[in-house]
């Protein structure tokens, strides 16, 4: 039948037979759509299958890390130099903070923050990625801990950890030498293929010395626990553990006891220390003071305190012992000597030392009138002339070429991210740097460590060590590979030991360190001393009269015993105007500790009464000054200070007195 | 008599009543039902309690009410549409009202023993009201405005009234069974064609004035969940999840683990059909729509095998009204559509929907008896 269009009248036929026509669509209609349904279902649960099940396990299982506990860093008897300690901390997770005011405020209550602590919160709240976690407080008391715990339902965004804080117990003695760690950054975090370990709260990564060199091996494995979990987050039972596997233990060569007694021992001059067997090259102590606390950086430092480091004079944040970069002065005159030695200059020659030296229309001056001097005086008296004279003989080339043998100039294979190589000029070197030819007045002024002579106290110290043992050693700082290092080659034994002699008369006979005499019956320490320019003051030497950033530095290389030599030391006190004044008694006081601690350290003890106390107590009168000086609140745990008055103004500041 | 008897059922050792009962569908539903009962025991962890028992219990009263809904003879259903219809209409009245005065949004009426949802009351009311008019418009009357202005009031009151409640899954119910019943009645084919371009493009003006804010998030979220994934299209997602994690087989009975440990929200309630595919697989899946679409058809074939215009429409009606509500809840659990709150009749936890789709079958076994003693 067909349907005409408009039809205006329908008869009851018509309608019956549209009925079942339309029926028959709808029903068509509906299977259609549960055929799509079905479909549909097929889709999501086949061809989709997999990845909805992830999705599923994902949601149902609740991967949780337990990170490694980081390896401890010992000395070479065992001691700890860097330690875990349970620690008691709190969190903020910036994704589940959703008002941070009253949070922030019932934590400041809880836990006494002070006001630039919470500064700093809300400064990494603002700026680090949602899920990382932002440390409000680490070493908690119980008490306190346990307040934060009672109210977490109340304090969205809150975390409290109990986990594990590196510890360093000898602090700013070590700091240089064994570095901080700290929470990793976002471009770490990136660099290691966004490993979730990283964002682990309270997780720390080595972040300079030796933490950071070592940090694969110190790390460890993280473990990981999977619980199946409700969507609230309740816990229904725990699948299975697998568990860290700790950081391996990094063993030093370092002697703890001796590392912490040098760091001491500088007491507040600017300054490095470092003490090694001359022998093998094993670094048994290397300082660099002032420093840092590790164990604050390690902790989350507060602006104020880092502020107070980064301005502070003697830059406490600089490792000086491989970055400090220092004229070697008179220290270099054994050096220089063996190298006259080598070039066939006979040690009994001697020359008139009439208080200086004229090269052409130049007078290069010596700080004393030393009448005839063979070599065997000219370094027991540090003779300038002397050396003026010979050097001028043999050249630079055979001076550059000793100072490199004996170390100087090189880059050591050492284990540390930073290390300067210092210069060793000759007339090659100052065509490419300075563009002009070598001048007789250069070697002149290399030949006793000044002019463009550069070294590294760690250089100093294995100069010493070499001309010490007659080995070819260098710094070692693992607790593995032992044994000796091999021989020199191209210096023969007499003439070290006629530049040995004479450094054993500098300390022990008519030379210019009578201050480093060992209090020792049957020890002999030998060295040189050596006082470098800082600027070249037209007043004469940089003494007393000047600013303290305008004094000369004051070295000292040695080596004990002098008749059998096991150990070398270098000691460089910036500013500590000679160095048998600054230097010297530093390095008498560490031999002296390796043979006999008990009469070292009562010779500490009573150095630091006089300082006001141990490393410790001086930095935190140190930072709470500073806080006073600008204007912060005292914090808790700092000595109280009285008010700054005019007159403290005490080492001269900028002004020439 | 003896005719009928030997067709349905040759064993006269059962009693008449029972013998003209439609067993074939009775199972239908129990199987439904029954699949449904399962879940529900499955969501509760295993455990009568809350749910099942209760779904159980009220099976079986809306059941039996459905029977004895199917015991009235087509005429009672006619004389009583209207009556009904306005009765219906005064209880959605009365509960808006009642909602103004008490300050909230309300959508049933206590009557002591048990609340009744009008708006739910309504669905196979409308159907019925629709029916009886358009059973009493002349064949001759149908290519006229009268055939459709009288129709669009009797759907557009009840709906005006359960779109402010606001229930927009009901509504669309209501407005699709209501236009599908105009459709079967013969309107010409050209105003649903033109008035589904009117929708078209009215969708956005309705989207923009007539929807509430959380109800515009939900269309915005089901148009793209990832949008939202801890917010609304959090449901979407994890439905998905429990129905793409199944696969074929399902999980296991009583291993589901989106409905367990409480990833699925509303996994007893709107979300039943992802708690049981999550556990009863693709299989299980395809069984439950297979058995709605078997019921569905065994409602339009009641309206095929009708003679009168009143029943042919009202069956056809009755099974499109169970047919949207359960497409349009499967539709959501498997995001195709916006979660909408409507629950799978038989199967989801609630009394509201099981009470109307058993009073649509209890209509439609009522029809289906008058037919076969017609033809008798």
């Amino acid at each position: 039948m067909k349907r005409r269009r408009p039809s205006l009248s329908i008869n009851d036929n018509m309608r019956k037979t549209m009925y079942s026509r339309r029926a028959i669509i709808l029903g068509g209609a509906q299977l259609g759509v549960a055929g799509l349904l079905g479909a549909r279902m097929a889709w999501i649960s086949i061809a989709e299958n997999e990845q909805w099940q992830l999705l599923s396990e994902s949601n149902r299982v609740q991967l949780s890390l337990i990170p490694p506990r980081r390896g401890w860093i010992v000395d070479r008897d065992g001691q700890p130099i860097a330690m875990n300690r349970s620690d008691f901390r709190v969190d903020l997770i910036p994704d589940r903070l959703h008002d941070r005011e009253p949070v922030l405020a019932a934590l400041t209550e809880l836990l006494d923050l002070p006001s630039d602590e919470i500064a700093r919160i809300n400064e990494e709240l603002d700026t680090v990625p949602g899920a990382q976690p932002v440390q409000v407080a680490a070493g908690l008391e119980w008490e306190q801990f346990a307040a934060v715990n009672v109210r977490l339902p109340e304090l969205p965004g809150v975390a409290p950890v109990q986990g594990f804080a590196r510890y360093y117990p000898a602090g700013a003695a070590v700091g240089h030498l064994v570095g901080y760690v700290g929470a990793p950054t976002r471009e770490q975090y990136l660099e290691e293929d966004e490993d979730p370990l990283l964002l682990f709260p309270g997780f720390k990564v080595g972040k300079d010395g030796l933490e950071k060199t070592f940090e694969d091996s110190l790390r460890g494995e993280p473990g990981a626990r999977r619980a199946e979990v409700t969507a609230r987050g309740q816990l229904v039972r725990e699948l299975d553990t697998r568990p860290d596997r700790p950081g391996e233990t990094l063993q030093l060569t370092v002697d703890a006891g001796l590392q912490e007694y040098i760091g001491r021992r500088l007491g507040n001059e600017s300054g490095a220390a470092i003490v090694m067997n001359c022998q093998t090259g094993d670094v048994l102590a290397m300082a660099s003071m002032p420093c840092f606390d590790p164990n604050s950086f390690s902790d989350g430092i507060s602006h104020p305190e880092y502020n107070m480091l980064s301005e502070d004079e003697r830059v406490p944040l600089r490792n000086k012992s491989l970055l400090g970069m220092y004229p070697p002065g008179s220290t270099f005159k054994p050096a220089a000597a063996l190298a006259l030695l080598e070039a066939g200059v006979d040690p009994e020659e001697s020359i008139y030392c009439d208080g200086g030296y004229t090269l052409g229309n130049r007078r290069f001056r010596c700080l004393g009138v030393h009448g005839w001097v063979n070599m065997h005086q000219a370094i027991a008296r540090s003779c300038n002339t002397y050396f003026y004279a010979m050097s001028r003989r043999v050249g630079i080339q055979r001076i550059a070429e000793a100072a490199r043998r004996l170390g100087l100039g090189a880059e050591y294979p050492i284990p540390v991210a930073n290390q300067n190589y210092g210069t060793v000029p000759d007339d090659e070197w100052i065509v490419g740097r300075h563009n002009r030819e070598w001048t007789e007045a250069d070697t002149l002024n290399t030949s006793i460590g000044q002019g463009y002579l550069l070294t590294t106290p760690l250089q100093l110290t294995v100069m010493s060590a070499r001309i010490a043992s007659g080995r070819d050693v260098n710094p070692r700082f693992l607790q593995n590979d032992r044994g000796l290092a091999n021989r020199l080659t191209g210096v023969s034994a007499e003439n070290l030991q006629l530049v040995r002699a004479a450094m054993d008369e500098v300390v022990n006979g008519a030379g210019t360190a009578p201050r480093a005499r060992l209090p020792l019956d049957d020890v002999r320490l030998a060295g040189k001393t050596g006082t470098a320019q800082v600027v070249n003051l037209s007043a004469g030497r940089g003494g007393r009269g000047v600013p303290w950033r305008f004094r000369d530095h004051g070295l000292f290389v040695s080596f004990a015993p002098a008749d059998d030599p096991l150990y070398a030391c270098a000691v460089v006190v910036e500013h500590g105007m000679s160095g048998g004044r600054a230097a010297s008694p530093v390095a008498r006081d560490a031999i002296t500790y390796l043979y006999d601690p008990d009469r070292a350290m009562e010779e500490l003890e009573r150095l630091e009464e006089g300082w006001g106390g141990d490393i410790f107590t001086r930095m935190a009168r140190q930072e709470a000054e500073y806080r006073r000086d600008q204007g912060l609140a005292p914090r808790e745990g700092l000595p109280i200070v009285p008010a700054r008055t005019n007159s403290e103004d005490e080492d001269g500041g900028w002004q020439t007195t | 008599m003896a005719d009928y008897l030997m067709a349905s059922n040759p064993d006269s050792l059962v009693p008449e009543p029972l013998a003209q009962l439609p067993w074939r569908l009775i199972l239908l539903v129990l199987a439904i039902f029954g699949l449904g009962l399962a879940v529900l025991y499955s969501a509760a962890g295993g455990d009568l309690q809350p749910w099942a028992s209760n779904h159980a219990i009220r099976f079986a009263l809306f059941f039996a009410f459905a029977i004895i809904l199917s015991r009235f003879r087509e005429e009672h259903w006619k004389f009583f549409a209207f009556p009904l219809y306005g009765a219906t209409l005064l209880g959605l009245l009365g509960v808006e009202i009642m909602g103004q005065v008490s300050g909230g949004s309300q959508r049933w009426l206590d009557l002591g023993f048990m609340r009744i949802q009008p708006s739910e009351i309504m669905k196979p009311v409308l159907i019925l009201a629709l029916a009886k008019f358009y059973d009493t418009l002349p064949s001759g009357e149908l290519r006229r405005f009268i055939a459709i202005w009288p129709a669009l009031l009797i759907i557009g009151m009840p709906a005006a009234l359960v779109v402010i409640q606001p229930d927009l899954g009901t509504t669309l119910v209501l407005v699709a069974a209501g236009v599908t019943v105009m459709f079967l009645a013969g309107l010409p084919m050209r105003i649903f064609v033109g008035g589904a371009l009117a929708m078209a493009a009215a969708i956005p003006l309705a989207f923009q004035f007539l929807l509430q804010p959380y109800q515009q998030n939900r269309v915005l979220t089901f148009l793209n969940p990832e949008n939202d994934p801890l917010g609304t299209g959090y449901h979407i997602t994890q439905s998905k999840i429990a129905i793409g994690s199944g696969g074929l087989f399902g999980k296991g009975f009583l291993n589901g683990t989106q409905s367990h440990l409480a990833y699925l929200p509303e996994g007893h309630t709107d979300f039943v059909f992802a708690t049981m595919a999550e556990e009863f697989g693709l299989l299980g899946g395809l069984l439950l729509i297979l058995g709605f679409a078997l019921l569905i058809r065994w409602g339009i074939r009641v309206g095929r095998r009708s003679e009168s215009t009143f029943a042919k429409l009202t069956a056809a009606g009755l099974a499109t009204t169970i047919f949207f509500y359960f497409a349009i809840n499967l539709m959501m659990v498997m995001g195709l559509a916006p979660v909408v709150g409507i629950p799978l009749p038989l199967v989801s936890y609630g009394g509201s929907a099981m009470l109307t789709v058993l009073i649509c079958i209890g209509i439609l076994m009522s029809i289906d008896r008058e037919n076969r003693m017609r033809r008798r």
